[in-house]
């Protein structure tokens, strides 16, 4: 047997060092295949312990690589991708919402390597999710779920004030509401700051009615005859339909209101229907029945240019910070193989649409009729800054409030050309700063 | 007889032992303090935003958000909010402290209570408040309409009006412990003697507050409000937990749409600007007070 000497050690081993140091990288035995991922506590809480317990463990089985799974509240993820990005150091997958991959663009490792190849097999992605998703020059994340709003609202109380489906048109809806209110059943409306169900009522409430923030060459196009005319709209409605604490909720306000009986309809994803089938001896109707028979799904109504929808999109970051891009990709990759991503649709039971159009097709949809509105979600979604791209700019009228603000002017009694003309002046600004 | 060594020696010198003793506190004041306002001040002038360090602009970002309507709302509420909660902070806190500094059974517990609203994290008896808002579920609602005072549901956080009266309510709730506390121990610094010779010369009660209690109350009431107004022009927790800055922009403080701007919208160097902005109205107050608490010494 050959003698190994102290002198051959150290030789074979400096060698390896400078080929080490040389390629910047740590050798594959001695890296460390450990993926953190960052995401919203999902609203079906069954979801997230699927993957706890069953599809990361499997996912560490399959690629070797082990998934730090962290959940936050939804309104912690903004701040916390603020800090890792200016200190260079956190989670290596950040979930985004909306049109944030576009705030957060200069610290995206391009994706499309990863979503192109996920689209192209399921059917290919709507065009929400390839909005929000990609500037042109790179795709920012790899799009994951669209968390469909819809209109969840007691069916019998709408058929006892003449109405046996639900209201197509926001005049019939206007219609409704005011019967409904007017035997202590209002509708439930946020107009507050809060990030989900203020915005993805008044944004489709803009485009139904022909507004539009910019056009489509960029250019500011709030301040229009229709989008006066949706605020006038908005401002009888306000008065004549809704419950007028609105103003203050948040996004839990109206899943409360409504699951005590308070409100007759309200816009939301699907959690009020999905807590009642949880709880069916919990919550009940004022005739002793289980409320879940009694609660059916709509998209929100149309108006004189159209039906339009604006969904709660949520997408996955690989950061450039992060040195374990490989192993995030590919976990991101096994994750949406339909194999191991049917199994966490299929515990959200509805409430998260798939982003990709060959999911409409599941018999998932089929099991339950109320939770089939939400099958279109993705199809009928726009991304803010319509007619425009959903770029920084659309971010900050977003998170700035201002279209919500305008609609809540007018619901507090200014009058609709000071509430239009205030926000114009708003986007016009925001649109205008380089 | 050993010798000294060199640092021993050294030490021996008040200049270089002041030096070193001071050292640690110049370095912590430079760490947690000076860098982060030098780079406030550095990321305001710049176009900076999240994960692109930008480069100098001058005063752009201060010239758009004064032109900014949300901006100047906020910068109005900010003052109003300070200038109306300091005061019935001051005048609850002192009525407190005089009642506490009288002698009846329990008085220490009594003490002790009062700290609740200050010693409960902010955040925790906030979102208690909130609950008590709830427009639907409030409890202040379902007592006054009980009690046949109302017959339709106040609307606490969703006026615009109400809604900022309604976080005052919070925070003068939060900063009265304060104020009682420290104007309580500025109390018990007061001679007795004072007061008795005030008697014998035929003070009344009113008198003696205001001749005797009050000037010499006044250098520690002068720093309590000083805190206070600091702290209040700053705060974030009430508003971000309990409006969010809404409806329509009724209840944005400066801090809270510095965060909105600089997290939300990721425009850090706007959110420094926005932040800043604080400053200068901050800096005449503190050197008011602080020139207005020497001339108090002084006297």
């Amino acid at each position: 047997m050959a003698r190994f000497t102290r002198r051959k050690f150290l030789q074979a081993s400096g060698a390896g060092l400078a080929g080490v140091l040389a390629s910047h990288q740590a050798p594959v035995f001695a890296q460390q295949s450990t993926v953190h991922w960052i995401k919203w506590n999902d609203f079906v809480p069954a979801s997230d312990e699927l993957l706890r317990k069953s599809m990361l463990p499997e996912a560490m089985k399959a690629l070797g690589i082990k998934v730090n799974l962290e959940t936050v509240n939804g309104n912690d993820l903004q701040p916390r991708v603020t800090s890792a990005i200016q200190s260079g150091s956190g989670p290596d997958v950040f979930m985004l919402f909306n049109n944030h991959p576009h705030i957060y663009g200069a610290s995206a490792v391009d994706v499309s390597d990863v979503a192109d190849a996920i689209g192209k097999a399921q059917g290919g992605y709507y065009n929400l999710a390839k909005a929000n998703t990609s500037d042109g020059k790179k795709t920012l994340s790899v799009p994951w779920a669209v968390i469909g709003a819809m209109i969840a609202y007691r069916k019998s109380w709408f058929e006892e004030v003449g109405f046996s489906k639900f209201p197509e048109t926001w005049e019939q809806y206007h219609d409704a509401g005011k019967k409904l209110k007017a035997k202590g059943r209002p509708i439930g409306q946020t107009l507050g700051h809060t990030f989900g169900d203020a915005p993805t009522f008044s944004y489709p409430l803009l485009w139904s009615f022909g507004g539009r923030e910019v056009d489509e060459k960029g250019k500011v196009a709030l301040d229009s005859k229709e989008t006066m005319e949706s605020v006038k709209f908005m401002q009888a409605f306000w008065k004549d339909a809704h419950d007028e604490g609105g103003l203050a909720w948040d996004d839990t306000n109206n899943n409360r209101a409504f699951l005590s009986g308070t409100i007759a309809a309200t816009l939301n994803g699907a959690s009020i229907y999905i807590e009642t089938l949880r709880k069916p001896d919990q919550y009940k109707t004022e005739k002793n029945t289980p409320m879940k028979d009694d609660i059916r799904h709509s998209p929100l109504p149309r108006g004189p240019k159209g039906q339009f929808g604006f969904h709660l999109f949520q997408s996955h970051m690989v950061m450039s910070y992060s040195k374990n891009q490989k192993a995030a990709k590919e976990f991101l990759k096994w994750i949406h193989d339909p194999k191991n991503y049917e199994r966490w649709f299929v515990s959200q039971k509805g409430y998260s649409t798939p982003p990709a159009a060959q999911w409409e097709k599941h018999k998932m949809w089929d099991e339950d009729p109320v939770m089939a509105p939400f099958k279109v979600a993705g199809r009928l979604g726009l991304t803010p800054g319509y007619a425009g791209p959903p770029n920084r700019k659309a971010a900050e009228v977003l998170t700035k409030y201002i279209i919500t603000d305008m609609y809540a002017k007018a619901a507090q009694g200014s009058s609709p050309e000071e509430a239009v003309k205030w926000a114009a002046g708003e986007v016009g600004k925001i649109y205008s700063a380089t | 007889m050993a010798t000294r060594g060199p640092i021993s020696r050294a030490l021996e010198r008040e200049d270089t032992l002041a030096f070193w003793l001071l050292a640690p506190t110049l370095l912590i004041l430079t760490l947690f303090i000076a860098y982060p306002f030098v780079r406030g001040v550095w990321l305001s002038l710049s176009n900076s935003t999240v994960g692109e360090p930008g480069h100098f602009i001058g005063l752009a970002n201060f010239y758009k958000i004064f032109s900014d309507s949300i901006f100047r709302t906020a910068a109005y509420n900010t003052f109003v909010y300070t200038a109306i909660t300091t005061v019935f902070k001051l005048a609850l806190g002192l009525w407190l402290a005089l009642l506490l500094n009288r002698h009846f059974r329990g008085k220490s517990w009594v003490r002790a209570f009062i700290l609740l609203p200050f010693i409960i994290p902010t955040v925790l008896s906030t979102l208690a408040w909130k609950w008590m808002f709830d427009p639907t579920f409030s409890v202040f609602n379902w007592l006054f309409w009980k009690l046949h005072i109302i017959n339709s549901r106040i609307n606490w956080l969703g006026d615009p009006e109400l809604a900022m009266g309604s976080i005052m309510m919070v925070n003068v709730w939060r900063g009265v412990p304060f104020y009682a506390i420290s104007l309580l121990a500025g109390l018990q610094t007061i001679n007795p003697d004072l007061h008795e010779a005030a008697a014998i010369d035929g003070a009344n009660r009113f008198q003696r507050f205001w001749y005797v209690t009050w000037p010499l109350l006044l250098p520690v009431t002068m720093v309590v409000v000083l805190f206070s107004v600091i702290q209040t022009f700053a705060d974030f927790q009430l508003v971000y937990v309990l409006t969010g800055g809404g409806p329509a922009n009724a209840t944005h403080l400066f801090a809270t749409y510095a965060y909105q701007i600089g997290i939300g919208t990721g425009l850090l160097s706007e959110g420094a600007a926005i932040s800043l902005a604080m400053f200068p109205a901050l800096l005449l107050v503190v050197v008011f007070q602080l020139w207005y608490i020497r001339k108090v010494e002084n006297r």
